[in-house]
């Protein structure tokens, strides 16, 4: 089952959409028991420590509103930001580009490659380089490309994508990792001891050492452009990108125009939300501001610093009403507590985005048709709205997706013909009331005595893998009609 | 505001090229955000008056204690994350310390360090068979490392280096163990004031090609969710407060 999911998703992290297939997808994955094991550790994982590192900020949710502010400040004067920006980074030395699509950003990133002659381009965890399938692009072209997060490097050798932002390679077990080091690595001795994580962490290390040291160029995202100093900042534990941006002749940065904010002040509350929100730690180990390449007295650093700002749809979602969603920072908090999420990963949602950040992202980015399954891949618990550190409205928004997808009518005859049946029951209390009524006074006296259904006709997609349990004869709406009346002690 | 059920697909929205791509998404910026074609812009007054002003927002009161309860937190917090904290009373001890820290790690006597004046001026005489090599760090040969902070924030254990010729970027990351001299006055409560440090040591409006936070040792938790340290960087790490 894992190898079908692979195909899937193309070769060498070439993303191709399959967010069309999602409802195939999530099929796949639920059947996928290594992929369940993988999953099973979330709400003791990051749920959990999320809610630790919550508990020791007592100011949490007070800041959770100024990240709000913040963000919602940057983006009502996004352009005078993203203009400040480029006159102190291009004053410190900076090359700014800016690349309208995906397609843009991959030649611009391609050409300052090929200017330098580039054999090999070391890369540290960027989600808008996985956006644009930048890999493929410089591959296309010659380079050889490695990533240096470790998750990242995991789901390259493997031919995949990353099915979370902030973990790679949450689908993967520790078992399924040691098996994949033995048939890639094949310059190490066949026969050799991978006890525990920390020795598959080692043997990795050593391989990436010689990478960072060759490398040409290296390429990093930005959680953050800073207009204030011109700088781009980049959030890890690992210390990769730092490697990757500091022993490479070039750096090349690749982000978005929704990253900039004005001051080193903004970033500090942003900064107190994110790692809490992402992996639960209060900060990340290392946090990096970047500004310009080495100074002529530097020892070392890039002699080259270029900063390629994407839009690609972002200023139209800039124009939507789905345009709180460009407030996101990338935590994955969403994605950790959704039980959607939690029950398929991230391969199922098809694109670079997944979960609940995705399910907006999405439909705006690769059209409702093509996106149309994500936002109703949701309970609409509300979780995802609960913990985002910026407060993006998420089930609304998706709410405006199922909107717009109803309007386009990309739903089949049944069901639309089912959801006209049902507006046009909910909008006449009285006709529902006798309906509902009707109908659980049927079900209560059929299926009473057994308990419940083990399957029934039209409601397939609940008995299949459940019970449904009988109607007690009454509904919900004559049983509150009674207790207020005082009648009904037992309910 | 558009609706999102007229969206335009971002591949087929492109076929007005004309201009630069820099004009182009300002444009779309712009007109998203209703901004009038021509006449002053009142924004660019506020978006100004933002940046000079770099006003502070809500400060954590984890970051805004007595000294001492920041240096207990401080170091706190960083040993939590598996990063060593040795108090020396004075400059003058931080040698017979870092020797007393290598030892202990059966480490060799042997250090890469910046061209920096206040670890130049340190009594290396206290310990002879200490090693010093300056210049940045050479990955096949250097096991040890030694930066100095310019400042650290107390709430979350972060220690604040800048790179320089005083500090080569390369200090902080090559290394098995990276260490650090971290001067007890420069040490604040929040980002904020460390922030404010960095501005009067480098200058306003000056920064290195990279500021660098450091809240503990590489670790990566990529293999099933287990944490380990020295995914890429420094294995180890340990700070020396001074004062």
């Amino acid at each position: 089952m894992g190898f079908s999911m692979r195909r899937r998703y193309g070769t060498q992290g070439n993303m191709k959409p399959t967010s069309a297939d999602f409802k195939h997808n999530a099929r796949v994955a639920l059947d996928d028991p290594q992929l369940q094991r993988a999953l099973s550790g979330l709400p003791t994982g990051l749920v959990a420590q999320r809610t630790a590192a919550r508990a020791g900020l007592p100011e949490f949710e007070a800041f959770r509103t100024v990240g709000r502010d913040v963000k919602n400040h940057m983006l009502a004067n996004l352009d005078l930001y993203l203009a400040k920006y480029e006159e102190r980074a291009t004053a410190n030395g900076a090359i700014v580009h800016w690349a309208e699509t995906a397609t843009d950003a991959n030649e611009i990133i391609a050409k300052i490659c090929r200017d330098v002659d580039a054999k090999l381009v070391t890369k540290g965890k960027s989600m808008v380089s996985e956006e644009i399938a930048l890999n493929a692009h410089l591959e296309a072209q010659g380079m050889r490309v490695v990533e240096t997060d470790l998750g990242e490097y995991l789901v390259q050798i493997r031919g995949e994508v990353p099915s979370h932002i902030i973990v790679p390679a949450l689908h993967l077990t520790e078992a399924q990792v040691e098996a994949e080091f033995r048939e890639k690595h094949t310059h190490l001795p066949k026969d050799r001891p991978l006890p525990d994580p920390a020795s598959m962490v080692a043997e990795a290390r050593a391989i990436m050492r010689a990478n960072y040291i060759e490398a040409d160029v290296g390429i990093t995202g930005a959680n953050f452009l800073i207009a204030e100093t011109g700088s781009s900042v980049i959030v890890t534990n690992e210390g990769n990108g730092d490697l990757t941006q500091s022993l490479a002749r070039v750096h090349v940065v690749i982000t978005s125009i929704e990253k900039v904010v004005a001051t080193l002040e903004d970033v500090a509350p942003l900064l107190r939300l994110l790692a809490r929100s992402a992996t639960g730690q209060d900060i990340s180990n290392y946090v990096t501001f970047s500004t310009g390449p080495r100074r002529a007295a530097d020892p070392d650093g890039p002699e080259q610093y270029h900063v390629v700002i994407l839009d690609n749809g972002r200023s139209e979602i800039l124009a939507s009403d789905v345009r709180d969603v460009l407030r996101c920072i990338r935590c994955g908090a969403c994605m950790n507590h959704c039980p959607v999420y939690q029950s398929i990963g991230g391969h199922a949602y098809g694109w670079v985005y997944p979960g609940p950040i995705g399910a907006v992202l999405t439909p705006a980015q690769l059209g409702v048709q093509t996106g149309r399954h994500l936002p109703g891949a949701s309970t609409f618990c509300g979780k995802c709205a609960d913990v985002c550190p910026v407060k993006i409205p998420l089930p609304d928004l998706m709410r405006k997706w199922r909107e717009a997808d109803f309007r386009q009518g990309n739903q089949g005859v049944l069901a639309r013909a089912g959801l006209s049946m049902w507006a046009a029951l909910a909008k006449r209390p009285r006709a529902y009331h006798t309906v509902t009524r009707a109908v659980a006074l049927l079900l209560g006296a059929w299926g009473r005595s057994r308990g419940g259904f083990r399957s029934l006709p039209f409601a397939g997609g609940w008995t299949k893998h459940r019970d449904l349990p009988a109607p007690q004869g009454r509904t919900f709406q004559q049983l509150w009609a009674e207790q207020q009346k005082g009648l009904s002690p037992d309910v | 505001m558009s609706s999102p059920d007229v969206w335009p697909k971002t591949a087929s929205s492109f076929n007005n090229r004309s201009g630069s791509a820099r004009e182009r998404i300002f444009a779309k910026v712009r007109a998203a955000l209703d901004v009038p074609a021509s006449g002053p812009d009142p924004r660019l007054t506020i978006v100004e008056r933002r940046i000079a002003e770099r006003r502070r927002h809500m400060l954590p009161a984890r970051a805004t204690m007595a000294p001492a309860d920041l240096r207990a937190q401080f170091a706190t917090h960083l040993t939590r994350g598996k990063a060593s904290v040795i108090d020396v009373a004075e400059d003058a001890g931080v040698p017979a310390a870092i020797a007393s820290y290598l030892r202990a790690q059966n480490l060799p006597p042997t250090l890469r360090i910046g061209d920096d004046a206040r670890l130049r001026s340190l009594p290396w005489d206290t310990t002879p068979s200490m090693t010093l090599r300056y210049g940045r760090a050479d990955p096949h040969t250097d096991a040890v490392t030694l930066s100095y902070a310019v400042a650290a924030a107390a709430e979350t254990g972060t220690l604040v280096l800048a790179s320089g010729p005083d500090n080569p970027v390369s200090l902080s990351f090559l290394p098995d163990t990276h260490l650090i001299v971290l001067n007890a006055a420069t040490l604040v409560g929040a980002y904020e004031d460390a922030f404010d440090i960095v501005r009067a040591t480098l200058g306003d409006g000056v920064m290195p090609r990279t500021l660098n936070f450091i809240s503990g040792p590489s670790r990566t938790a990529d293999i099933g969710g287990i944490p380990v340290m020295g995914a890429h960087g420094p294995r180890h790490l340990a700070v020396f407060v001074v004062g």
